[in-house]
């Protein structure tokens, strides 16, 4: 049996705050992977020509016909007062459905330009769903850069799904956070053999179909990011389960087995069910260990997933942490993650870009975790980078992905190996 | 307010960015909150740029919009150039930060920036978009550059061709090159060679690889060339009036157009003038022999026999306004292709577009909604498709072959090979690229022809279909016995049959894009006319059955049998 949370030594991490210019992206960007949860909704920014080349470029929209989200441009008559933007807003919504009659959920999606115009899209939200006679629910919520990172977005889309939910005392685990849909039915099976039957996920795969909440759910988180949902959770009655985040083995373990704990299953069920795949997914992960061990590794902030992973690459990969970066600091839902990592890491919050990469040069480790506007510049001063957007949208979750989780971080690193130029 | 879902230009500001990062020394400072550093990627991504473009982003969020966001401006400014040292500044802001007016430009003018020249870009992000953009930020920088070098008015322009009196070759500025253009980098390669060729030197080509001091340079070159419109027509218009430089304006993509823009170029610098005079006494020694028409093998390869199969085939074109109207005129008179659209989302360069298309018995589509271009697409039948890299896409959804001629880019239109599309080289690799997607889809209908795989038909088909889109999806019979992409049946009595809707996901793109004409006369095969359509040879048998519907919908039959389709044959034959 691995090490648990129980037996960690507790630690306190190094803090170091910055402020400065970011290298991250806004909220927007979690539509990419949202609307792939829920091919019911449609997400509708509400913002400028910027906002729909990022998410376009952060996507790769063109392989669609046509996605499930788009952008509503504000133009100069919009800002001019020219043309009432709440009557454009409704028209092209209209027009929107009209084509697109298969749409549950239409999310307006808040923007830089909408926020700091003070557009009210939830007045807009509440005309155009009474408009719609409930065939069509519009929601909003804020994926603005001014006001939430990258992950951030899909915190407050869940936010904005909260009302919708029917109250219930009933006993549930809710799996709160996106999951690949395999990945989601793997826990759910798991869990039905520990004995937890009425297992739901939030966000689930039909808008429509929002899992009921109250005094007898059990929020188990399965991102890292979902400070604001967690705590209306809460209000609602909930129970927030405390456990590490489920990357890696370990991780995935330890998530799980306080799922297990939390509904009173006996821990003999429990280790019967998990120690296979521990062992199983111990033994996956043993190749990528060899190329990963000793290895020196920085995370750029980015997806808010970089203290788990830290954490994963360090106590089951043997990689030594440099600097574990995180666009912000959430100490109520990293309790568990911060107290796994080793003592004294290193651990920055916020970013002044250039000042960090001057520390990334100072150290030269031999694995950065970054975003795609820094990782060739890295490569071409000869160090090596793992693509950070690639997290969130593989499936990575569980113990049974633990092999293909650190593949992600090895296989760099075995490139850099197989190539020869001379 | 406008519904976009994808959008071929970004905004104003990623202009500006691309003529930074194309330059040496040049430092950009952006007003924008967090995330508009997205930008960066398509630089390090696309381009694969081994460095960051260089550009300093405030990033402000919600929690400064209450404090002091002008001393964050100021602070930002004075950090970057402290840092990055630059021989040029440009300031400006994204969307977002124009809203909250700060100003950055006025804020960096009242700053001790220790001398170095400072461009204060003012770029409407909610009126106008990236070419324009890069366009107006090229202009501005070399404006301010070259604002203290104006001569007075009233004085005589320069003569183009006193390079005879000043004893050196003539020389020119290449203007408008920038990362993210379509084959900048190698069409500057090829345009050099050219004209060194003919006895021309490049004095500054810019903004690409150019330093601040080099665009100091360019009132000394003896014209300029206007290598690409989108960004480089508002410098070269103001170059013309101040420093009364002439313009070369022909851009060189194709044969006719290469020879147009070496003629234009050498008669301006009076260079045919003395090109004669040397031949006529002594042979000039040392010069190298220059390059014709016949140094491309894109005449040669068109006339040879094997290319005969490209006759009239049908190409839709959509593009940049320079890329497009270079692609018509090629398809059509280089390439003996028919040119059934033509249309560009250069709105600036419209015009052009236009009178390139009245040219073909066409009206432009001039539009930025890549829906009305793929249904334009879909509407026109083309054969092979010449777009960017949404119009590959769409092409793929309507089984049509295509190759990529303009911007938007993707990671694969910059080739680690030398591949320009201006000059002589550019027009074999023109050749190449337009041609070889054909073969493909020639290929790919011999493998439909002989392949009868069941998952093969459901859905498994590479994007290389059979043949234009308005064809029926089940109108080649080998597919017909495979039910499942055979949703539709052509040969059914009913009209409630002949459009229902495909059940297979691969073809229902396909039925619901159909050009909309069949809804106005339900046209049906008999039997015998199926037959009859089948004895011929596969390769054209798209085409037959195209034009005999054309036919029989222009005289009102509704039934297409053997007789029909014979008529039609004569009739086309005139």
């Amino acid at each position: 049996m691995g090490v648990s949370v129980a037996d960690a030594a507790p630690s306190s991490p190094e803090l170091l705050k910055q402020s400065g210019q970011r290298e991250v992206f806004c909220g927007l960007t979690s539509i990419v992977w949202l609307h792939r949860r829920m091919p019911d909704a449609f997400f509708l920014v509400v913002g400028s020509r910027t906002c729909a080349h990022l998410v376009q470029s952060a996507a790769g929209v063109m392989i669609f016909a046509e996605p499930r989200f788009g952008t509503a441009i504000l133009g100069e008559r919009d800002l001019a007062g020219l043309a009432d933007a709440n009557e454009e807003l409704d028209r092209l919504v209209r027009d929107l459905l009209e084509r697109r009659p298969e749409i549950r959920t239409l999310f307006l999606v808040g923007s830089c330009p909408s926020e700091v115009i003070k557009l009210d899209l939830s007045r807009a939200a509440e005309r155009l769903t009474s408009q719609f006679n409930g065939r069509v629910r519009v929601l909003n919520y804020s994926g603005s850069g001014i006001e939430t990172t990258f992950t951030q977005g899909e915190d407050n889309a869940l936010l904005a799904l909260m009302p919708l939910m029917p109250s219930s005392n009933e006993s549930q685990l809710l799996i709160v956070g996106t999951l690949a849909d395999a990945v989601e039915d793997r826990f759910v099976s798991l869990f039905a053999k520990m004995g937890i039957e009425a297992v739901r996920s939030l966000p689930p795969r039909r808008s429509t179909e929002l899992p009921p909440v109250g005094k007898g759910t059990k929020v188990l988180l399965a991102q890292p990011f979902l400070s604001g949902t967690s705590r209306a959770l809460v209000s609602r009655g909930a129970e927030l389960i405390n456990a590490p985040y489920p990357f890696g083995v370990e991780g995935s373990r330890d998530w799980m087995a306080a799922a297990a704990a939390a509904f009173g299953v006996d821990p003999a069920r429990v280790a019967a069910v998990l120690d296979p795949l521990v062992e199983r997914g111990r033994r996956a992960l043993a190749p990528h260990r060899q190329v990963l061990e000793g290895k020196r590794l920085f995370l750029m902030p980015d997806s808010q997933m970089e203290i788990p992973l830290a954490r994963f690459l360090s106590r089951e990969c043997g990689m030594e942490l440099v600097e574990v970066g995180t666009p912000y600091l959430d100490r109520q839902l990293m309790a568990q993650e911060l107290a796994l990592l080793p003592s004294g890491t290193q651990v920055s919050e916020g970013q002044d870009v250039e000042r960090q990469l001057e520390r990334v040069r100072a150290a030269r480790p031999d694995l950065v975790v970054c975003g795609l506007g820094l990782a060739n510049p890295l490569e071409a001063e000869g160090i090596a980078t793992k693509w950070s957007i690639e997290l969130v949208f593989s499936p990575i979750h569980g113990c049974d992905q633990a092999g293909d989780l650190a593949e992600l971080f090895a296989r760099p690193l075995r490139r850099r190996q197989l190539l020869t130029f001379s | 307010m406008e519904l976009t879902l994808w959008t071929y230009e970004g905004p104003p500001h990623v202009g500006a960015m691309r003529i930074a990062a194309s330059m040496e020394g040049v430092h950009y400072v952006l007003h924008a909150p967090q995330g508009d550093t997205y930008a960066d990627l398509l630089f390090t991504m696309i381009e694969r740029r081994d460095r960051r473009p260089p550009v300093t982003y405030t990033t402000f969020q919600a929690r400064d919009l209450g404090g002091d966001t002008a001393e964050l401006v100021q602070r930002t400014i004075a950090d970057a150039v402290q840092r990055f040292q630059p021989e040029a500044l440009l300031v400006g802001e994204s969307c977002t930060a124009e809203l909250i007016q700060d100003q950055p430009g006025a804020l960096a003018a009242g700053m001790d920036l220790g001398g170095i020249p400072m461009v204060s870009l003012d770029l409407p992000a909610y009126s106008k978009k990236e070419n324009w953009g890069a366009a107006e930020t090229f202009y501005q920088l070399v404006r301010t550059l070259l604002k203290a070098q104006v001569p007075p008015p009233g004085t005589p322009k320069p003569s183009p061709q006193r390079w005879q009196q000043e004893g050196r070759r003539p020389r020119v500025n290449l203007l408008g090159p920038t990362l993210l253009g379509f084959r900048c980098r190698d069409d500057v390669k090829e345009i050099t060679g050219l004209l060194q060729e003919h006895g021309i030197d490049v004095a500054v080509v810019a903004p690409l690889g150019a330093r601040p001091a080099d665009l100091l340079r360019l009132p000394s070159a003896d014209a300029n060339v206007c290598l690409y419109p989108e960004v480089a027509d508002s410098v070269c218009s103001w170059l013309e009036r101040s420093f009364g430089l002439p313009v070369v304006r022909t851009v060189p993509i194709g044969i006719s157009a290469t020879e147009a823009f070496l003629k234009e170029i050498t008669t301006l610098l009076g260079l045919d003038a003395a090109v004669e005079a040397a031949t006529q006494g002594e042979a000039t020694p040392g010069r190298p022999a220059t390059t014709t028409a016949s140094s491309s093998r894109l005449p040669w390869y068109s006339r040879s026999v094997d290319s005969t199969y490209l006759t009239g085939k049908r190409v839709f074109i959509f593009g940049d306004a320079t890329h497009a109207v270079a692609a018509a005129r090629i398809a059509s008179k280089e390439l003996g292709f028919e040119v059934v659209g033509l249309g560009s989302y250069s709105r600036e360069q419209a015009r052009e577009v236009r009178a390139a298309a009245k040219e073909l018995g066409l009206e432009a589509l001039i539009t930025d909604d890549y829906l009305a271009v793929e249904k334009a697409m879909a509407d026109a039948a083309p054969e092979l498709v010449l777009g960017t890299q949404m119009e590959r896409h769409s092409a793929k959804r309507l089984g049509v072959p295509c190759a990529v001629i303009s911007t938007p880019l993707h990671v694969q239109d910059v080739p680690a090979r030398y591949a320009p599309q201006m000059g002589w080289e550019g027009a074999n690799v023109i050749f190449d690229s337009w041609v070889h997607p054909l073969m493909m889809g020639l290929e790919e209908h011999l493998i439909g022809m002989f392949r009868h795989d069941f998952e093969f038909v459901d859905g498994h088909r590479s994007h290389l279909g059979d043949g234009a889109p308005s064809m029926t999806p089940a109108a080649d019979p080998v597919h017909q016995g495979h039910g499942a992409l055979a949703g539709v049946t052509i040969s059914a009595p009913e009209p409630a049959l002949a459009t229902a809707p495909a059940s297979a996901g691969a073809a229902t793109a396909t039925a619901t894009l159909e050009a909309p004409s069949s809804g106005v006369l339900e046209l049906h095969w008999s039997p015998d006319g199926e037959a009859e359509l089948h004895k011929i040879p596969f390769f054209v048998r798209s085409k037959v059955r195209r034009n005999t519907e054309t036919f029989a919908r222009e005289r009102g039959i509704a039934l297409i049998d053997a007789e029909t389709l014979y008529d039609a044959k004569a009739h086309l034959s005139h």
